[in-house]
């Protein structure tokens, strides 16, 4: 698989990260390689073995129903650049 | 039903329609974390570190859902999946924070099923479901406190959805609208979504296409923010509208989402989402594929209550009542178990109709719910009583019914009280009927002149001489003897 400067700008926008022609361009041949590294992997037969999910066999562990976490509205709201009255306060964000 | 078909300017069109409803899992907690569901409360006061997507935080998987979700499938005759995997649907929600929803998606928690659905015309149908899967529901914003900026609320985000896709199997805007209310009333039964849509904790998106009766089918537009049985209707009555017009002037639908705008009654293109489809799904590494067994699902089983459709048989099945009586009786759950203890052991058509009729009707008009009559099912059926052993007449009760109603006293106290105790002494009633005949002679007249239609003035004179107490059926024979010799 080759990734085309369409491809970059695709998923650049779709990663909300501005990227400019020269930048997308510049990145064509540097992600190539990247998937070309990974792409060993195909050579790998892998028909009919089952996908792992983790090395070990375990389950996955679940929790009761309890309200235990929560009601720290100061902690969630410490790295927020702006809030009012509780609310995170961001640029006007409809359409 | 024959197939609702849309006669345009070139022809028929028959209305394909596929529905997914987001519908909150009743809970504590949310879906990941331990922060508190509860509606209503100060902003971003119900937001764990989990919730807020700090980093390093990490999902664990709430028991209590994924029982409701189990239960919810059961619910709807759908296959209970022993595997389903959590996988990050990757886009990015105004207020979801972590820059993806965990939802699932090639391995859901419940496959295939189908429920049964109502319509008006008296008939019933089944509708495919295809799917039921488990997703973290997002915040919500406000957009109207400033005039260059939101304000965000996470308190909603992480709480647990159930999403319930519908097979493309609903033929019409009423279809669609037996299959929201009766998805509502089986989530309801089951106790693991309240279904109040005006509170958005259910929610409905509709897909819908048009094409030639028995033909290919056509491209779908998805349409968003219909929040409620009624809306849904019209929404689809516009799109419909919408789409043979392009079709029958040579155009084509595009595929697409759009909007109800319930201010103008109509849909509109949601523009610059044409990348919204691209969700790059993967497994969350944060979660391993969730097992469970046929034992925890056949013990989950067990606690199913009896569910509407079920109920509804019964009614018709044991009491002879109708599909339609059936179906406003199992409409909620306590009118359903107020029904029954009124029935108990009594004439359960006679039951069904004072149910249905008077106490629905007079509660309806005060805005009141089942749960708040002033009469109870017993008192109602004590009412029932008087009437089947002929105490009283069918008359009499409805003001004894309108008598309980504003006193909450009993039936037989007020019967007692007011001395309305019906009377079936033909002696006593002959005697008034000679009264009546002695007084109106013209009228005993042109009766037997040909005057039928008189009939009923005599029947009308001799239950206003005994206050209305007096046995219709009597009072007819003996007048009937006397007016006819």
């Amino acid at each position: 698989m080759s990734i085309d400067k369409q491809t970059v700008l695709k998923v650049a926008n779709l990663s909300r990260i501005e990227v400019t022609d020269k930048e997308a361009e510049d990145m064509v041949g540097k992600l190539d390689k990247i998937i070309g590294f990974v792409e060993q992997l195909s050579e790998v037969d892998t028909d009919d073995i089952e996908p792992l999910a983790n090395v070990v066999d375990i389950d996955l562990r679940l929790r009761d129903d309890v309200v235990n976490d929560g009601n720290c509205q100061d902690k969630v709201l410490a790295n927020a650049p702006d809030s009012i009255e509780g609310f995170y306060v961001v640029p006007k964000v409809v359409e | 039903m024959a197939h609702a078909l849309i006669k345009g300017e070139t022809g028929e069109w028959e209305i394909v329609i596929g529905m997914e409803v987001h519908a909150q899992v009743i809970a504590n907690s949310k879906l990941f974390s331990g922060a508190s569901t509860q509606f209503g409360a100060e902003p971003n006061s119900q937001v764990s570190l989990v919730d807020a997507a700090m980093p390093g935080m990490l999902p664990v998987l709430n028991a209590h859902v994924v029982e409701q979700a189990v239960r919810t499938g059961l619910g709807l005759n759908s296959k209970i999946n022993n595997r389903s995997v959590f996988a990050r649907k990757n886009y990015f929600y105004a207020d979801l924070p972590q820059g993806y929803q965990i939802s699932q998606f090639e391995d859901p928690i419940v496959g295939l099923g189908k429920i049964e659905i109502d319509l008006p015309d008296g008939t019933t149908k089944e509708i495919g479901i295809t799917r039921l899967h488990l997703e973290q529901d997002a915040g919500k914003s406000m957009h109207d406190q400033h005039p260059s900026k939101s304000f965000v609320d996470l308190n909603r985000s992480g709480c647990a959805l159930m999403e319930i896709v519908s097979e493309p199997d609903i033929r019409g805007p009423e279809e669609a609208a037996a299959y929201l209310s009766k998805l509502r009333m089986i989530l309801r039964y089951l106790g693991t979504c309240d279904g109040n849509m005006d509170e958005g904790s259910m929610r409905a998106d509709v897909n819908v296409s048009v094409r030639r009766p028995g033909g290919e089918l056509g491209t779908r537009a998805e349409i968003k923010n219909v929040n409620s049985v009624k809306a849904v209707q019209m929404a689809i009555d516009y799109e419909v509208q919408r789409q043979i017009e392009i079709l029958e002037d040579g155009g084509k639908i595009v595929q697409e989402t759009r909007l109800w705008d319930p201010s103008r009654n109509e849909t509109r293109s949601m523009r610059g989402k044409e990348d919204a489809h691209d969700y790059r799904y993967f497994p969350d590494p944060d979660l391993l594929p969730l097992v469970i067994s046929n034992d925890y699902i056949e013990d989950i089983r067990k606690t199913l209550p009896e569910l509407p459709d079920e109920k509804k048989h019964r009614f018709m099945n044991n009491f002879g009542l109708s599909l339609y009586d059936s179906s406003v009786l199992i409409a909620e759950r306590p009118r359903a178990d107020y029904y029954e203890a009124v029935a108990n052991d009594r004439d359960a058509k006679l039951a069904a109709n004072w149910v249905i009729n008077e106490l629905l009707g007079a509660l309806n008009k005060d805005d009141k719910h089942i749960t708040q009559s002033p009469i109870t099912a017993e008192q109602l059926g004590g009412l029932i009583t008087l009437i089947s052993d002929n105490t009283i007449s069918g008359k009499i009760a409805k003001d004894v019914f309108a008598e309980m109603y504003s006193s909450g006293k009993d039936a037989a106290t007020i019967v007692d009280e007011k001395g309305l105790k019906q009377v079936t002494d033909t002696g006593a009633i002959e005697a008034v009927i000679d009264e009546v005949i002695a007084e109106n002679p013209d009228n005993v007249a042109a009766y037997k002149g040909g005057k039928d239609k008189l009939f009923g003035f005599f029947v009308g004179q001799t239950m206003k001489k005994t206050g209305g107490k007096a046995n219709p059926g009597i009072v007819n024979e003996i007048l009937r003897k006397k007016l006819n010799d």
